[in-house]
């Protein structure tokens, strides 16, 4: 019976590994790692081209901030430029982590669609209408006539205009910001943990078991502050109690190290400064 | 050692509720921000349309129906009061949704008949319009995809073992969540006819 069953749950197997294919195939086209400010997948731009924009991009940051990056890839599809642009918004996290002032250039190039991607940070400076009389007006018709350096010089000279100085520094830690939020969260929750040991410890010394009593106390209270809870509350308290009794507080000063480590090294390559989009821009076409 | 086992149970206990009960909240509050964004979205999108309206007038002021249908759909909308306490009631949220994507639909019609208008497209003041509605749909499915995303995070917590505990006493509830507008509509294919246009 059992091995009937078995043979049965095999023969789900491929229809499942089919399932997972058509699930990756609807991931849509891959994101590309960012490198540098201009990502040419397509080969249009020569080298020196590349450079140039590149040094104009790096200027406007050094200036005002804002993280400016260009992508030029064959297609998008089956996806809407717009549903990419958000994807790679969210990959590449362009723009300081805050200020939000990222902004992305993407064109699909046998899509013959472009779109610019604004960060929230920017979308006073270049609002949907701005950025689409620049996709209209500055890089359509210069793409119409194969003139894609062009077309994407003059849309970075118009961008440049319209971000004004925001006056903050460039992003330093750029790709530093806080990239596990549950690592933070942790150790929050560690030093807090460890705040009662050792301050179980502490007290205890000075006021022998009472000690025990008022770190459990205070513990109690603040499970109260956090979940309105009585019940957890006091919980709380008696776990706190029971720890500290039970001696955890003479074993502390082990292990745990926060801080250091997370972060990338950012040497030479360009990355993003943890910037937020939420979908603001135009789409175009020529 | 009875004393032990008794302290393990206690902090069992209270590293389980509380864990869980910190990922709800955690993930409550993921739902309202997201949410806020969507309602902030749609309302931005409520307040392009009387200009959208008055300058597509100017031109096209014969295409009543499709003028009227816009301006109705978004007094519905305008009608329905959107807080924050929608996300908890199922039926409530689904009159919501059903009236933005009314209105959604009323709109994109008023777009499409707009390219009927030369003139009307080439007004500069349309144009800056039209990418402003453009631009407001797609942060609106930006949105209304975050919020599908926190609304799942806080489901799952909610459902899973041993948060569901937690949830079960301090009665938070799985949330409601966007589904495909018209099921019904989506799933049959249209109907194309290559009559003449009357």
């Amino acid at each position: 019976m059992g091995r009937w069953f078995f043979c049965l749950w095999l023969l789900c197997l491929p229809l499942w590994v089919g399932m997972g294919g058509t699930a990756l195939a609807d991931d849509g086209v891959a994101i590309p790692p960012l490198s540098s400010r201009v990502t040419d997948l397509t080969g249009t731009l020569d080298a020196g081209q590349k450079a140039q924009l590149e040094t104009a991009l790096q200027q406007i940051e050094a200036a005002k901030g804002a993280q400016i990056g260009i992508l030029l890839l064959p297609s998008v599809k089956p996806e809407t430029i717009e549903q990419y642009g958000i994807r790679l918004a969210e990959a590449w996290k362009l723009g300081r982590k805050g200020v939000d002032d990222g902004l992305i250039i993407i064109v699909a190039k046998a899509d013959r669609r472009m779109r610019i991607e604004v960060g929230y940070g920017l979308e006073g400076n270049i609002p949907d209408a701005v950025a689409k009389r620049i996709v209209s007006e500055e890089m359509a018709p210069r793409f119409k006539q194969g003139d894609y350096f062009g077309g994407l010089q003059a849309a970075v000279q118009a961008l440049s205009a319209r971000i004004g100085d925001s006056g903050g520094a460039p992003p330093t830690d750029a790709g530093q910001a806080e990239q596990d939020d549950g690592a933070s969260w942790f150790s929050d929750h560690a030093t807090l943990l460890f705040f009662f040991i050792f301050g179980a410890g502490v007290l205890h010394a000075l006021l022998g078991v009472m000690g025990y009593v008022v770190v459990a106390g205070i513990a109690g209270v603040i499970a109260f502050l956090a979940t309105a809870s009585w019940l957890i509350a006091l919980g709380a308290a008696v776990a706190v109690f029971l720890l500290s009794l039970l001696g955890l507080g003479r074993m502390g000063g082990g292990g745990f190290s926060s801080g250091g480590g997370w972060g990338s090294s950012s040497d030479g390559g360009f990355s993003g400064g943890g910037g937020g989009f939420g979908g603001g821009g135009a789409s175009g076409d020529w | 050692m009875k004393f032990r086992l008794f302290a393990v149970l206690a902090l069992a206990v209270t590293l389980l509720s509380g864990c869980g009960y910190n990922q709800i909240q955690i993930n409550d509050e993921a739902v309202n921000a997201s949410w806020s964004e969507v309602l902030n979205q749609y309302k931005r999108r409520a307040d392009l349309i009387p200009n959208l309206v008055s300058v597509v007038q100017g031109y096209a002021s014969h295409e009543k129906d499709v003028l009227t249908q816009v301006t109705e759909a978004r007094a519905s909308v305008a009608g329905i009061k959107a807080t924050p306490e929608l996300v908890n009631d199922p039926e409530a949220f689904a009159k919501f949704q059903k009236a933005q994507s009314d209105l959604g639909g009323a709109l994109s019609r008023l777009l499409v008949v707009s390219e009927n208008y030369p003139q009307l497209k080439a007004d500069a003041n349309f144009r800056d319009l039209q990418a402003q509605v453009e631009g407001t749909e797609n942060r609106i499915t930006v949105a209304r995809n975050r919020y599908i995303k926190a609304v799942q995070d806080y489901n799952v917590g909610v459902r899973t073992f041993p948060n569901n505990l937690t949830a079960m006493v301090i009665g938070a509830k799985p949330k409601a969540n966007f589904t495909v507008e018209d099921e019904k509509a989506v799933s049959t294919p249209p109907a194309i006819k290559f009559d003449a246009p009357k």
